[in-house]
């Protein structure tokens, strides 16, 4: 039996299989049920700070809406006494959860303005949280907007959340930078004391009977564990941050592989939603398994044993692979006009 | 901080009377009419929350399914010992009455307070008037006016009391919205000071009371000539103990909260010659007035009555001065071919009685004359107060007359000086012109709470509503000064006045009540240069001659900077704060931005900041305008309608537009209440800022639009091609596309005047560019720049000639055909984006011809026959649906009547036909008896034949000739619709539907399904879905929405249909048609998404289709004629559902709140209304698959 045993932000962790933020765990039981399922830490869903500033202007806006105005109806809904816009039932339940729960609850946090996040984020530490996400979703559709612009919004974002708690922070960021591993860097020396990877953007479809942008979200298969994988490697070669692998883990083989990587620990979502939160615990007794099958000992044995700094072709993580794969594809005329 | 010297807290009289009310009482049963839903509202609202009453419990709050209904469960609640009480008004008492005589019979404590309102008679009226509570005067019960907020809040506390020491039940009774809804100050009394008003004794008598299993009682029984009477005068010392009981307790109030009460108050000079007896709030206006008389020469005085029932006799001789020597009898009712309204009846009798027993304070009888005032909150002014004082100087003063109108028919009506005023100068006055839902009503509560609490000011505000529901205006009243305020009665002068919509100056008399020396503020787009420019020039010489200042801000600017869209009522407020100085400009924004935390911090940190940015935003932006010296040469004010509008309109509907209705004489108003339909056109509003523009290259002519445009003012027409000769440069026409109309020429215009900018109809337009997938074959654009070519090309549209509906070659039963049937139901004044009224349309399109409407009372109503127009109309021969509303609670029954009576009159006609077949000819005989009018054609056939007969028998002076020239009409096919909504045909008049539908008779009910009482403000009915939320359903609908269709195919005979425009157009075209063609009872419940759902309603569309992809709204038809084809009646027209509930309801402000307010109920509600919605769609796919079994 190999040891599993992983510390994460500082919190030690039966072993690296943590569950990634999903629906799952909007509720208490749900969040047990994670636990139940073998997580050794669970990652809450994220609290969307504009969510909540636009749900709390779509309310004033409804209830306003049509009112004082017709003699027989001077409003058209009752005015409770007061209203939760997810804000404080999140507090509540990571309250709940860290009461609950033997494992460590982390919360998330999403949004990109840095009006709210402060609030939330003390809250949060209060409310029991061991640490925070801060999952960065910001799509730049400025022409305007340069990547120096883009990053200083991290940055800024990461800084300020980072000031509020005492608990560890980690970030969830994009694929998309120009310098990847610069931010990380800066994210690092913000006072960041993770990085998960990545976070996926959700990608509208389009309806062709209506002609309309739809929103969709498509679950994540194994393949897509390798651009986290890629950078992860990368990263954990350089910097002193701890790497959670978050998109494509979905058996322990893509554990395994993210670990080597140089991951801490790896987030499961998509499987989870596929086939429930037992999948949590599997996976973490699969990795045993092949870990002892193939003698390691331990997952700090074997974490980022094949990252940039010990694989032995570096160039595996740099362009010349990338001009090797290319010229290796070789298109089969068979598969054509299928 | 609240002035601890005052102690004020601003509410209106309904909050006042909830307040004692709920905290007195165990159990409510309440059902929602204006203007007395506020008070239910408030006790479910309190109730949902867990308020408690004076013993530590939460009441219990019951919605009914009638006033009736509400009445019933009081008599059980009471009956099994609980202290209950109920809020109604109007049509809703008269349904209570029934109980109240079976209450009062059986000595039964309990109170019902009573917005008093109009009865509707020759129309139905929201306002207030005492007619409501004089039809109860004989229900045995004890009557109890209040006459401010103040007095509402004490006596609500009074008559609990005195109830439970009388036994006899109380009304207690205030007007209708001047008092219901005027916000004044109301020192709060505690629960303390109302526990100590009650002795709890009585309240265990009352307990011992009740029915009990354990020491059984039967009451109820049914008595014999033997022992009734005598039964019935066994009350009698109960009766007679009220008056000493009623003003023990207003004593005992006295002790504790120091105001004392009487049963009636004398006011007034002690030696006054002239007393105007009243009761309500008038009482305040004639105390004031006498006042100001007194002070100038004249001794007057006012008897002031509180206590009506049991008339108290004694206390009113006592009560006046023994100089008296004229008195005039003030009632706000009428009691047609009475001796005289009641209050004046029994003024005289009391003091016949008391002069003849020597009771009488004077030996010699005065004069009493009796008079109507106020009906439908018709203004009682200190004008009509004076006028009255002055009729009593006369040598012979009018014996019965009216004051505040002008009677040219009666001539009872008394000559008013209006330009008498007595506000004390040391009172500020300030009017507010607002749009409807900009905010501005709810500014000024605000205004006023702040300057009647936290200021050392008294305060009042009374606001008037429109009866519009779209592009509506309101004025708000606000009164502030160093003494309480009454003054129940409009300002006519203002030191402040507020136009917050440009647009106003140019409709409306905003400077007519601009008070010398006083400030107008403008919102306006012109800054403080041009702004002079654009004023009318009544405006511009009203101000000048005022010495008035003038003030502007854009505040939609700043609205729009903030992202507060259109609510502007943050930097009005803000503005009338820095400008009016009743507060030092630094304490007022602290104490603006305190109102505005206390008001929407429960809404979010998000709201309250954007409020404060926008006023911080708003004095920088302020300017005062500098007002020339030079001669005022702006524009004179159009014409309120076109000049070649029908004389009726011109002199009649014109002057209700234009807001002169007041100065309308009796004479010129139709003694029945009958009116001409096609008014609404004349009324041309301008409310759009965007309107549709076509794209006739893009158009694929599908008549989308035209079917959902909830106003018809969006039309097409096809013509020939050599019509359009003339048509005006810009007049847009396309190739017809249909096959039936060769070379023919599609023409879409919009009624731009009209349209409210709702934008369903581009919601709903399927064409799209092929290289711009978001530009559509309707676009909105600015509506000022296409006015004039607009109103130019609908001018020229309307000229255009309607297509046959008798063309062979066209079927009408499709959308794209459908859309080229004249509607007639246009420009109702209906919410921007309505989901009810396509519906009407679409049954005017295809049937209005021929079609008599029955309407239940409710929005349909409202839209539909509110003065001073009707959106129905007639078509070029003049004919077009003719409507009438009689009651909530009646309709389907007054539908069934339309129908017998017109069956009858066929039958009539038909058999006169046999009978004069000789005078009229065989052919035309056979021909009328035979016609096949099952299409368009045969009825236009059967019209000439009609038209044929009337020939033949013109001049032909036979009585039988005369009486079938009088039902001829009848032998061409009627249409009859009963029309109204969920809170109709689900709940208070299901009895009657049922009724109806079990009748067999041909009948078409449309049941325009909003889910909720739309039209009274969204109360929770029987068709409210389980999981959401709604007033009386404060805490979300736990049960599941009945299935009235279902309930309705139960009979077997009876066509239903379920449909939802937005998700089926055609479905819900087919359904129409069945509907009509079934030649019994045909109900169609239809789905309208509703302002009071919460919803962006030019999403309205799609969320009826959400709501039926969700399987929560099914469609269907169910039609009975399948049977005998040996077919399935059952059609199942939707799909099962593709997704999941929560996609479609949580889209709606009426769900999401409830996820907002209580997350793990919502998800409790949610997982049941999914299952709802699970096991309905398996019941109905079941019985859509079986097969008939014959």
């Amino acid at each position: 039996m190999a040891d599993l045993q992983t510390t994460w932000l500082g919190l030690d962790l039966k072993h690296p299989v943590v569950a990634g933020a999903s629906p799952i765990s909007r509720t208490l039981d749900g969040i047990k049920q994670l636990e139940d399922g073998g997580a050794s830490a669970v990652v809450m869903f994220s609290l969307f700070e504009e969510q909540i500033t636009h749900d709390s202007y779509v309310l004033d806006h409804y209830l306003a809406y049509g009112s004082e105005s017709f003699g027989e109806a001077l409003n058209f809904l009752p005015d409770a006494p007061g209203y939760d816009f997810g804000g404080e039932h999140y507090l509540t339940l990571v309250s709940q959860a860290a009461t609950a729960l033997d494992i460590p609850v982390v919360a998330s946090l999403n949004g990109v303005t840095t009006g709210g996040w402060a609030r939330y984020a003390r809250e949060l530490e209060l409310a029991g949280a061991a640490a925070l996400e801060l999952n960065i979703y910001f799509v730049p559709t400025d022409p305007g907007l340069s990547g120096a612009d883009v990053e200083r919004i991290y940055l800024e974002t990461v800084a300020l959340a980072a000031g509020q708690v005492t608990i560890p922070v980690t970030v969830k960021i994009s694929p998309y930078f120009t310098s990847t591993a610069n931010i990380a860097q800066k994210f690092a020396e913000l006072g960041a004391h993770g990085l998960t990877l990545f976070n996926r953007f959700y990608q509208p479809d389009f309806n062709l009977e209506t002609l309309q942008a739809v929103p969709s979200l498509v679950l994540s298969t194994s393949y897509d564990l390798r651009l986290p994988l890629h950078w992860a490697a990368i990263l954990s070669s350089q910097l002193d941050v701890d790497i959670a692998v978050s998109g494509g883990v979905h058996t322990q083989i893509d554990a395994v592989k993210a670990i080597l990587a140089g991951a801490t620990v790896v987030q499961m979502t998509s499987e989870i939603l596929q086939n429930g939160p037992g999948r949590l615990g599997e996976v973490a007794q699969a990795m045993d398994h092949w870990m002892t099958e193939f003698e390691y000992t331990s997952c700090s044995q074997m974490r980022g044993s094949m990252n940039m700094k010990h694989v032995d072709d570096a160039n595996a993580y740099l362009r010349t692979n990338y001009m090797r794969v290319l010229n290796s594809f070789k298109p089969d005329p068979t598969g054509w006009g299928r | 901080m609240q002035d601890m010297a005052k102690n004020l807290t601003m509410m209106d009289g309904n909050e006042a009377a909830a307040s004692s009310a709920y905290r007195m009482n165990e159990v409510m049963t309440i059902y929602p009419i204006t203007p007395s839903s506020g008070m239910g509202e408030l006790a479910d609202a309190w109730s949902a929350a867990g308020k408690q009453n004076l013993w530590g419990q939460v009441p219990l709050v019951q919605e009914m399914q009638s006033e009736g209904g509400a009445a019933g469960a009081v008599h059980g609640a009471l009956q099994a010992g609980s202290l209950t009480t109920t809020f109604t008004a109007s049509q809703g008492l008269l349904l209570m009455i029934p109980n109240m005589y079976k209450i009062a019979g059986e000595l039964t404590s309990t109170v019902f307070h009573v917005t008093a309102r109009t009865i509707a008679t020759h129309a139905l009226s929201i306002f207030g008037d005492h007619s409501d509570v004089m039809a109860a005067r004989s229900t045995g019960w004890a009557i109890l006016f209040s006459s401010d907020p103040q007095e509402v809040h004490d006596f609500a506390a009074i008559a609990q009391a005195a109830t439970l020491r009388a036994r006899v039940p109380f009304i207690h009774a205030f007007d209708g919205f001047r008092t219901s809804h005027e916000v004044s100050g109301v020192e709060v009394l505690s629960d303390n000071q109302l526990r100590d008003l009650i002795d709890s004794d009585l309240i265990r008598q009352h307990r011992s009371r009740a029915l009990s299993p354990d020491r059984p009682v039967m009451r109820g029984s049914a008595q014999n000539p033997d022992i009734y009477f005598q039964a019935r005068e066994a009350c009698s010392p109960y009766y007679e103990a009220i008056p000493a009981i009623l003003q023990q307790v207003m004593d005992r109030f006295a002790d504790a909260a120091g105001r004392h009460y009487h049963l009636v108050d004398y006011y007034g000079s002690p030696d006054a010659e002239h007393v105007v007896v009243v009761m309500g709030s008038g009482a305040q206006t004639v105390r004031e007035t006498a006042d100001y008389l007194n002070a100038h020469g004249y001794r007057t005085g006012v008897l002031h009555v509180r206590l009506f029932r049991p008339f108290p006799i004694s206390a009113l001789a006592a009560a006046l001065p023994a100089t008296t020597r004229a008195i005039a009898v003030l009632d706000r009712t009428k009691e047609p071919g009475a001796s005289g309204e009641p209050l004046y009846v029994d003024v005289v009798t009391a003091l016949n009685e008391t002069l003849a027993s020597g009771t009488a304070p004077f030996n010699t009888m005065p004069r009493i004359i009796g008079g109507r005032y106020g009906l439908s909150s018709k203004e009682f002014t200190p004008a009509m107060a004076k006028a009255v004082y002055d009729e009593l100087q006369k040598p012979s003063p009018k014996a019965h007359f009216t004051v505040g109108i002008t009677d040219d028919v009666s001539h009872s009506s008394l000559e008013v000086d209006n330009s008498f005023e007595i506000e004390p100068k040391d009172v500020v006055r300030a009017i507010f012109w607002g749009l409807g839902a900009d905010g501005t009503v709810g500014a000024n509560k605000n205004s006023i709470k702040i300057i009647g609490e936290e200021t050392d000011n008294f305060a009042q505000g009374y606001f008037v509503y429109d009866s519009k529901k779209s592009g509506s205006i309101t004025t708000s009243h606000l009164r502030f000064g160093p003494r309480p305020i009454k003054s129940p009665y409009l300002i006519r002068t203002a030191n402040f006045v507020g136009v917050h919509q440009f647009g106003f100056t140019e409709r409306y008399p905003v400077s007519d009540g601009l008070a010398d020396g006083g400030v107008m503020l403008i919102n306006s787009p012109y800054d403080q240069n041009e702004v002079w420019d654009h004023l009318p020039k009544a405006i511009q010489q009203k101000v000048q001659i005022t010495g008035a200042r003038l003030f502007v801000i854009d505040a939609y600017e700043i609205a729009k900077q903030v992202g507060m869209g259109n609510r502007i009522n943050v930097v009005m407020q803000t503005c009338f704060f820095a400008i009016s100085g009743v507060l030092p400009r630094d304490e007022a924004i602290a104490k603006i931005k305190e109102a505005i935390k206390k008001s929407y911090g429960k809404r979010g940190e998000a709201v309250v900041q954007r409020n404060y940015e926008a006023v911080d935003t708003t004095l920088a932006n302020l300017y005062e305008v500098t007002i020339p010296t030079r001669e005022a040469d702006g524009r004179d004010l159009p014409p309120t309608v076109r000049l070649e509008a029908p004389e009726f309109v011109q002199k009649f509907t014109a002057e209700i537009i234009a807001g002169r209705g007041d100065n309308i004489p009796v004479s010129a108003i139709p003694a029945d209440g009958t009116f001409p339909t096609g008014t609404a056109k004349w009324e041309k509003r301008n409310i759009a800022l965007e309107i549709p523009v076509w794209d006739e290259e893009l158009c694929i002519q599908c008549g989308k639009c035209v079917m959902v445009c909830p106003h018809a003012v969006i039309r097409a027409k096809a013509v020939n091609e050599e019509v359009l000769g003339d048509a005006p440069a810009g007049f847009k026409s396309a190739p017809a596309r249909w096959r039936e109309l060769p070379g023919q020429k599609y023409t879409i215009q919009v009624a731009v005047e009209d349209c409210t900018g709702c934008t369903l109809c581009v919601e709903v337009c399927p064409a799209k560019d092929k290289s711009n997938a978001s530009r559509k074959a309707l676009e909105m654009q600015d509506q000022l720049p296409l006015k004039q070519e607009g109103i130019r090309n609908w001018d020229y549209f309307l000229s255009l000639p309607e297509l046959s509906r008798a063309a062979d070659s066209m079927h009408f039963n499709t959308i794209k055909n459908v859309q080229l049937l004249q509607p007639l139901f246009e420009f109702s004044g209906a919410c921007a984006g309505c989901g009810e009224t396509p519906y009407i349309k679409l049954v005017s399109q295809l049937y209005g011809d021929r079609a008599i409407i029955a309407n239940a009372t409710g929005c349909s109503s409202i839209y539909g026959g509110n003065l001073p127009t009707t959106p129905y109309t007639r078509n070029a021969m003049g004919r077009g649906p003719a409507w009438s509303n009689s009651l909530f609670e009646d309709n389907a029954e007054f539908g069934l009547g339309m129908r017998i009576s017109v069956d009858a009159q066929t039958a009539y006609a038909r058999s006169l036909v046999e009978r004069l077949r000789d005078t009229i000819g065989h052919d035309l005989a056979d021909g009328l008896l035979d016609a096949d009018t099952s299409s368009e054609h045969g009825l236009e056939q059967q019209r000439e034949r009609v038209a044929a007969l009337r020939g033949v028998l013109a001049g032909n002076l036979s009585a039988e000739a005369l009486d079938l020239l009088a039902v001829a009409d009848n032998l061409t096919p009627r249409s009859i619709w009963i029309v109204g909504g969920d809170g109709w045909a689900y709940d208070i008049d299901y009895g009657g539907l049922d009724h109806v539908l079990a009748s067999g008779k041909n009948v078409n009910i449309l049941v325009l399904d909003t889910e909720t009482y739309s039209n009274t403000g969204g109360q929770a009915s029987k068709a409210t879905a389980r999981a959401a939320v709604a007033k009386f359903a404060a805490s979300g609908k736990n049960t599941a929405k009945k299935d009235l269709g279902r309930m309705a195919m139960a009979y077997g005979n009876v066509y239903v249909a379920q449909v939802a425009m937005g998700a089926s157009d055609s479905q819900t075209m087919k359904a129409f048609i069945e509907a009509e063609s079934y030649p019994g009872p045909s109900i169609i419940i239809a789905y309208s998404h509703c302002i009071a759902h919460g919803i962006d309603m030019s999403h309205g569309l799609d969320q009826q289709k959400l709501a039926v992809e969700s399987g929560a709204w099914l469609l269907y038809r169910y039609d009975p004629r399948l049977e005998a084809q040996e077919i399935n009646p059952l059609i199942l027209d939707s799909k099962a559902p593709t997704i999941p509930l929560k996609q479609y309801i949580y889209n709606e402000t009426r769900y999401r709140v409830l996820q907002q307010t209580d997350a793990d109920h919502a998800e409790e509600l949610l997982t049941s209304a999914q299952e709802d919605v699970n096991h309905r769609w398996a019941d109905y796919s079941r019985m859509a698959a079986a097969r008939v079994q014959l």
